[in-house]
């Protein structure tokens, strides 16, 4: 039984590095790999009927974009170097959302590039990274 | 953006042609040729029978009598299902799968972001000058049983929806009126068809009127009131207020500058828990008034003194504003409400018992309280003026509080506008067939009624919209009463599977 692991990819370099040192990783050990977008969603906020009418076909548009700017290039050139590799694109609160999936998954490493931003700003909006190390139920990996 | 330069191009020449008119009263002549109809139509409307010396208009009877039959039909399910509304309001049910879908809390905020205004402000100010602090009572027994209503007409919504090839959802009374009556047989579908077109009629009528007209005219007045009243720079200039707003909300709903929309949908509830704040930090400043208040609410409503037509003109007055504000068994609601994504209608009417909770039970009480313990009531008010009473209530206990109402009621109204822009749309489409050319059609009207409607005092016209929007309730509530058993079944079904614990809670809380 190979393990399973996950990385949260944002389309920045960040990203790609946290992609690279994964799959380093599950080429060592033969482990499955999710690739991972989380499309920044609260179901808490407020909108207008006619985003309310159109949400069901903006949420179709955005899961595609995500899968093919972000999460199918990668996903096909690791599958071309032989990798068992999926892409996962979900709406919510990233951290949280993560975690679940992580959970679902059985994913025993998740591993996320390091976010860079300013202190300022993650002290204000806490970044990604920090919150999923301290509220993941495995092991969360930061690439610098 | 050709669609847009197309509307403000539209807009200005028939801005233009106005104003050409405006040198000779408009006004005037607009009055007098709309008045016969506008007259027939309120008269119709509003008919009105005498109990105990009080003119009764039928049409408050067909409402009230709607709700205590759905309240007792549903054995009370607005006190039953009121946790488990919260529940789902709250995200307990969410599926985890359906993640970036509308959630129940956002069909539950657009819908309450369109009833919400001028009623709680204005209504409620009315209503406790005309039938005393009784009134409030009686108020708060039609926002309860409305609840009801609510919940009958939002689980259709959602239950007859239509799901459009590209994605989009549209539902509301005109769909669960032709397709709900559809299966009980063919007679019936003749009725639903009927009873559809005339709801689509009367809701175009109203998004013209009191979701337009009305608010633009009581939100300039307000906009007068705080900057000098008839001194004001601004006093003779509503016409200048209506180009300005009819430009925004001609924005949002012909440019698809959705950005204004956003924002203004992210104030508003921001602007409503303000407005509730202060109206809470005005009681608790007077907490030891608030024994007496509460008295005087349930002395009032059942002795009435010196009030015209006595504990009847007391009731008349509470139910009338309540049913003003919430609009429970208008349908309006259910347009809103239908976007949500559930695969059980019954849970979207759990969570619109919530909106009547609100907008009646929770903010008209507390605007009720502030007029009751500052003292600001005054029988002799002019209907028109109830906004600015509630101003002058909330400027005794703060005194820079007129200019946040003005902004709040800017702002509600404005998200009234663009609420009842969508429903007025959807029924004119559902009427005329949905086109680029029909949607515009409506669209350049709405403009121009917004510009019309915060530069005139149309007296006629006004009370024209507010029966359209009454009007609503004759072909909703009728299609409702036949279509109680499927609505019955449905909070059946899903009862049992919620009792039994079938129900996968995703939040453990």
């Amino acid at each position: 039984m190979s393990s399973v692991l996950m990385v949260g990819v944002d389309g920045s370099e960040c990203g790609e590095r946290a992609v690279e040192f994964a799959a380093r990783r599950a080429k060592n050990s033969g482990a499955r790999l999710f690739i991972t977008y989380i499309i920044e969603w609260s179901p808490f906020t407020f909108s207008t009927a006619l985003e309310n009418a159109e949400r069901h076909q903006r949420r179709e548009e955005e899961i595609q974009r995500a899968h093919s700017e972000i999460v199918d290039p990668i996903v096909d050139r690791l599958k071309t170097e032989g990798l068992d590799v999926e892409g996962l694109v979900r709406h919510g609160h990233v951290a949280e959302t993560l975690n679940a999936l992580a959970k679902s998954k059985g994913v025993v490493n998740i591993i996320l590039g390091r976010q860079g931003t300013s202190k300022l700003k993650a002290h204000v909006f806490g970044s990604v990274g920090s919150r999923l190390v301290q509220s993941a139920e495995c092991a969360v990996t930061v690439v610098p | 953006m050709s669609k847009l330069s197309v509307g403000i191009a539209t807009l200005v020449s028939l801005f233009a042609s106005f104003s050409v008119f405006a040198e000779t009263g408009i006004d005037e002549k607009i009055n007098i040729a709309v008045k016969p109809f506008a007259d027939a139509v309120a008269g119709f409307v509003f008919f009105s029978f005498p109990v105990a010396g009080v003119a009764i208009p039928f049409v408050l009877v067909w409402l009230i009598v709607a709700a205590i039959v759905f309240t007792f039909y549903f054995k009370f399910i607005n006190l039953r299902a009121f946790k488990h509304g919260f529940e789902l309001v709250r995200g307990d049910y969410h599926d985890p799968e359906a993640a970036g879908e509308v959630t129940h809390f956002q069909a539950l905020a657009t819908a309450l972001s369109g009833t919400v205004g001028l009623g709680n402000i204005a209504g409620v100010a009315v209503a406790v000058s005309l039938g005393g602090p009784g009134a409030t009572f009686w108020m708060i027994l039609a926002g309860f049983l409305g609840m009801s209503s609510k919940f009958t007409e939002c689980t259709l919504g959602v239950k007859y929806r239509n799901e459009l090839p590209d994605g989009t959802v549209s539902g509301g009374p005109m769909y669960y009126l032709t397709k709900g009556l559809a299966e009980k047989g063919a007679g019936f579908a003749k009725l639903g068809k009927v009873l559809a077109v005339l709801f689509a009629i009367f809701c175009v009528g109203g998004s013209f009127g009191g979701g337009n007209m009305f608010q633009a005219n009581q939100s300039f007045a307000q906009l007068v009131n705080v900057t000098g009243g008839d001194t004001s720079w601004l006093a003779d200039k509503g016409w200048l207020f209506g180009l300005i707003v009819a430009t925004l909300v001609g924005l949002v709903i012909m440019g698809g500058i959705k950005g204004i929309a956003r924002v203004t949908s992210k104030i508003v509830p921001f602007m409503a828990v303000t407005y509730v704040m202060a109206g809470v930090a005005i009681i608790l400043m007077n907490y030891s008034l608030v024994p007496s208040a509460i008295g005087a609410i349930i002395d009032g409503a059942f002795t009435a003194e010196g009030i015209s037509g006595g504990v009847i003109g007391v009731l008349f007055q509470g139910f009338k504003r309540a049913a003003f504000s919430n609009e429970a068994g208008v349908g309006s609601a259910a347009i809103a409400h239908s976007a949500v994504q559930t695969s059980r209608p019954v849970t979207e009417g759990f969570v619109a018992l919530y909106e009547p909770f609100v907008d009646t039970i929770v903010v008209c009480t507390i605007t009720a309280l502030v007029i009751i313990i500052t003292g600001t009531w005054d029988p002799s008010v002019d209907p028109s003026a109830g906004v600015q009473l509630t101003s002058s209530a909330f400027e005794s206990a703060f005194s820079w509080f007129p200019v946040v109402l003005t902004v709040a009621v800017i702002l509600f109204a404005f998200s009234t506008m663009i609420s009842w822009s969508y429903y007025g749309l959807k029924s004119w489409t559902f009427l005329f067939g949905e086109n680029n050319f029909t949607d515009a059609t409506y669209k350049v009207l709405f403009l121009f009624f917004v510009v019309l409607g915060s530069s005139m005092q149309l007296g006629a016209v006004i009370d024209f919209s507010d029966a359209m929007i009454f009007a609503m309730a004759f072909p909703n509530l009728l299609g409702c009463y036949f279509l109680l058993p499927v609505v019955k079944k449905e909070l059946n079904e899903y009862w049992a599977d919620y009792k039994s614990g079938k129900l996968v809670k995703t939040r453990v809380s």
